[in-house]
């Protein structure tokens, strides 16, 4: 199962690859990382998208990360109000008539053109990951010449519905 | 910093960052050093010369002697052992070290030196990337970029790998650093927001664990290494007794309960007692009091403790329901659990049954061995050192068969007696792991049982003991071969034995004499007690070529991918 964590880590050297490695180390598959500034200044904000067989996994996971020195605080995310975005770059070959019917296709998605050539363009998508990956769907007809992505990166909504409750590995 | 006054007052020379860094270990009350000099750290070796230090340098002859002496002295005193040594070759010398400590949780601080912070990453000489090699084998680990920086990074160092569940720490120092005069002001105060260890037990917890053992008509106790760091025995005993609860340990856990106490089932997992197996085959409640769960003690997890509600007390969170579902998680220091427990009233609970049936199972089952007319019994002889030391020796092993008839027949009452390498299972370390238990203890006997094959990878480190006249016995368990390899080649290969019998080897008295060392040969029984006897009396170093029996094995056993419950070799 798909999971969403979120980590706020203090800023210092090492901090990433400690992280990275402690998951490669322990066999956790990760589909994706972002990491960034936070609210704090020398306190970054990670997001990870971690596949996961089971609950033992997942709570081996967060209690993993929980441990490494640099890392003050581990959430689960995914079952909770959230809002969570990534952006894509799709460079996909068009030119004359096609590139209207590209434009068609990704109106819908609010994706834009950024670059466009002689026989290709470039859109730019942002959304949560399904959005983005229905509309990569859309376009492979179209030959996607390169394609990147930046991760997931997320957190919780201002307002949670009252039933959530967090997820908290130190709460045992 | 009163320490830095007292350098001063000595030298009168300008301060560097090398004198920085041994003031901050004066400030944590290191007594002895583990280390081996090189380019990258002549600033910090000049200082210690110069600073006529009120600490000790041991000097190795190989990086991995000095850090299994580290090991030794942290598993004996309690204390952390502190290493230093050289760049590259000198770092990686250690990895071997930092990986055994990382695995039995013990405390270290080691400090390498590093080119000079112009050159790194230009692959210049004697670079290594420390950072990187030892990120995923420390608890924590620097580079320190600032002289000011030093008396902070070292004092959080300390703390790191001495608080909630200990390991090793590495604090790499770039040449420029030890080498720069010092002139600004020191950063003393370390903050560490995401690093606070849960020390006391959940009040929940601990009634659901009162309720449960209230309940259980076969509790039991496992007694793992967090016991002895959290210097909880004495809780240990009482509240054993209070409730009548019968304990059995784990390999590194062994001395946190008295073994010879009659509630002691002696040592759990793959080469545990049948006892103590089934009995966590068939408890009803299993507390596990800072243990890991290891594969070596579970055997296959389908078969561990199927009937038992498992109560887990472990400072390190991350280790609860790890391997087995845990049913009462404490996230806690073990003595502040014991002794919550202890102030809590549980009615006390009848398990004279119980007892009965491990009573017959120790009776019926105990440890067997084989005697032989020819050559020493390996068993027999690990008996006598019993029994010449008053089991009051501190007994340090390599890895092997040695290391498991060490385990089986040397019953610890104390804890901190007893140094082994577990989670890793290193040859090589248990010689070097006895020069610093030596260090950390240099008024009790300190008896280093060893295989041939082992002591080959260290035996360098002789040079110490003839050096500092430190009288650690070493006691080889000479069967001409790798015997624990030549054992799972006999059981589960058909008896291939597959490059592990030595076809030549040194002539260890000699060897022992050349490093100016006491050397002795003994390969008959009838003259292995009046060897012990004078070897324990004797006030210096000595080295005992024990030729013992080869074909002969552990026992008994839990096979690989086999049940605690399924014993091989339980009888003759
Ligand atoms: C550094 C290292 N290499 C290899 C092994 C694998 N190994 C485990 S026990 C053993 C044999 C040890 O032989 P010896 O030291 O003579 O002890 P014995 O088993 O004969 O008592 C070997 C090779 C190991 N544990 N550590
Ligand atoms: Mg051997």
């Amino acid at each position: 199962m798909k999971r969403i964590i979120t980590a706020t880590v203090q800023n210092r050297g090492g901090v990433l690859n400690r992280i990275t490695g402690m998951l490669h180390k322990r066999q956790f598959n990760i589909e994706s990382i972002s990491v960034g500034a936070s609210e704090t200044e020398g306190v970054s904000k990670m997001t990870f998208v971690i596949d996961v067989s089971d609950n033992q996994s997942l709570e081996q996971l967060t209690k993993q990360l929980n441990k490494q020195i640099d890392v003050l605080k581990v959430s689960d995310i995914t079952d909770k109000a959230i809002v969570a975005r990534e952006l894509a770059l799709i460079k996909v070959t068009g030119s004359g008539q096609l590139r209207s019917e590209i434009q068609g296709i990704i109106a819908p998605f609010r994706a834009s053109i950024i670059d466009v050539s002689k026989e290709s363009l470039t859109i730019q998508v942002t959304g949560k990951p399904d959005k983005v990956e229905a509309l990569i769907t859309l376009l492979k007809p179209y030959g996607i010449k390169e394609l990147t992505k930046t991760g997931v990166t997320s957190f919780l909504r201002g307002q949670q519905p009252k039933q959530v409750t967090e997820l908290n590995s130190y709460s045992i | 910093m009163k320490a830095r006054h007292e350098v001063e007052q000595h030298t009168n020379e300008v301060v560097t960052g090398a004198d920085v860094l041994i003031d901050a270990l004066v400030d944590e009350e290191v007594d002895t050093l583990f280390g081996y000099p090189g380019g990258a750290v002549l600033p910090i070796y000049d200082a210690i010369y110069r600073s006529q230090a009120s600490f000790k340098h041991v000097l190795s002859r190989h990086e991995q002697g000095s850090i299994h002496a580290a090991e030794g002295y942290a598993r004996v005193t309690g204390k952390p052992g502190v290493v230093l040594a050289t760049s590259g070759p000198g770092a990686t010398n250690l990895i071997t070290g930092i990986t055994d400590a990382m695995m039995d949780s013990l405390p270290l601080v080691v400090f390498t030196g590093q080119v000079a912070n112009s050159v790194i990453g230009t692959d210049a000489f004697q670079e290594a990337d420390v950072l990187g090699i030892t990120t995923p084998i420390t608890k924590y680990n620097y580079q320190v970029k600032n002289v000011s920086d030093i008396p902070k990074t070292v004092k959080e160092a300390f703390h790191i790998a001495t608080s909630g569940r200990p390991g090793p720490v590495v604090i790499d120092i770039p040449k420029n650093i030890s080498s720069t005069v010092e002139l600004d002001q020191l950063e003393e105060e370390f903050s560490l927001p995401g690093y606070q260890p849960t020390t006391q037990p959940n009040p929940l917890q601990i009634v659901k664990l009162a309720d449960a053992l209230k309940n259980a008509k076969r509790p039991l106790i496992l007694a793992g290494a967090g016991v002895t760091f959290a210097e909880a025995s004495d809780q240990l005993k009482e509240f054993a007794e209070k409730y009548d609860i019968p304990v059995t340990n784990t390999l590194l856990g062994l001395g946190s309960f008295p073994g010879s106490h009659s509630l002691s089932l002696g040592m759990a997992g793959m080469h545990g007692t049948y006892t103590a197996n089934m009995a966590i085959y068939e408890c009803d409640l299993l507390i596990n009091i800072g243990a890991r769960f290891d594969d070596r003690l579970t055997g296959n997890l389908k078969h561990f403790a199927p009937k038992a509600k498992v109560a887990h007390i472990d400072i390190d969170p991350a280790e609860i329901g790890k391997n087995v579902p845990t049913d009462i998680p404490v996230v806690a220091d073990a003595k502040e659990t014991l002794q919550a427990l202890l102030n809590t009233s549980i009615e006390k609970p009848d398990h004279d049954e119980w007892q009965d049936e491990l009573q017959a199972n120790k009776t019926n089952y105990p440890l067997w061995h084989d005697r032989s007319n020819e050559l020493i019994s390996p068993q027999w002889l690990l008996e006598q050192i019993f029994n010449e030391s008053n089991g009051e020796a501190i007994v340090t092993t390599d890895v092997g068969q040695h290391q498991m008839w060490a385990a089986q027949y040397y019953q610890f009452d104390k804890p901190n007696r007893w140094v082994t390498s577990g989670g890793l299972g290193t040859m090589g370390f248990g010689f070097p792991a006895a020069i610093g238990a030596q260090f950390g203890a240099p008024d009790d006997l300190v008896v280093s049982v060893v295989g041939d094959g082992g002591f080959q990878m260290t035996f360098q480190e002789l040079s110490i003991l003839k050096e500092r006249n430190l009288p650690v016995k070493v006691i080889i368990l000479n069967n001409e071969a790798l015997g624990m390899v030549r054992q799972w080649q006999e059981s589960f290969y058909d008896e291939r034995y597959s490059e592990s019998i030595f076809s030549s080897q040194p002539d260890f008295v000699k060897l022992a004499e050349s490093y100016g060392v006491r050397g002795l040969k003994v390969d008959k029984e009838e003259d292995v007690v009046e060897m012990l006897q004078d070897v324990f009396a004797y006030d210096g170093p000595v080295v005992v070529d024990c030729r013992v029996v080869q074909q002969t094995s552990v026992y008994p056993m839990i096979a690989p991918g086999k049940g605690i419950h399924e014993m091989i070799g339980v009888t003759k």
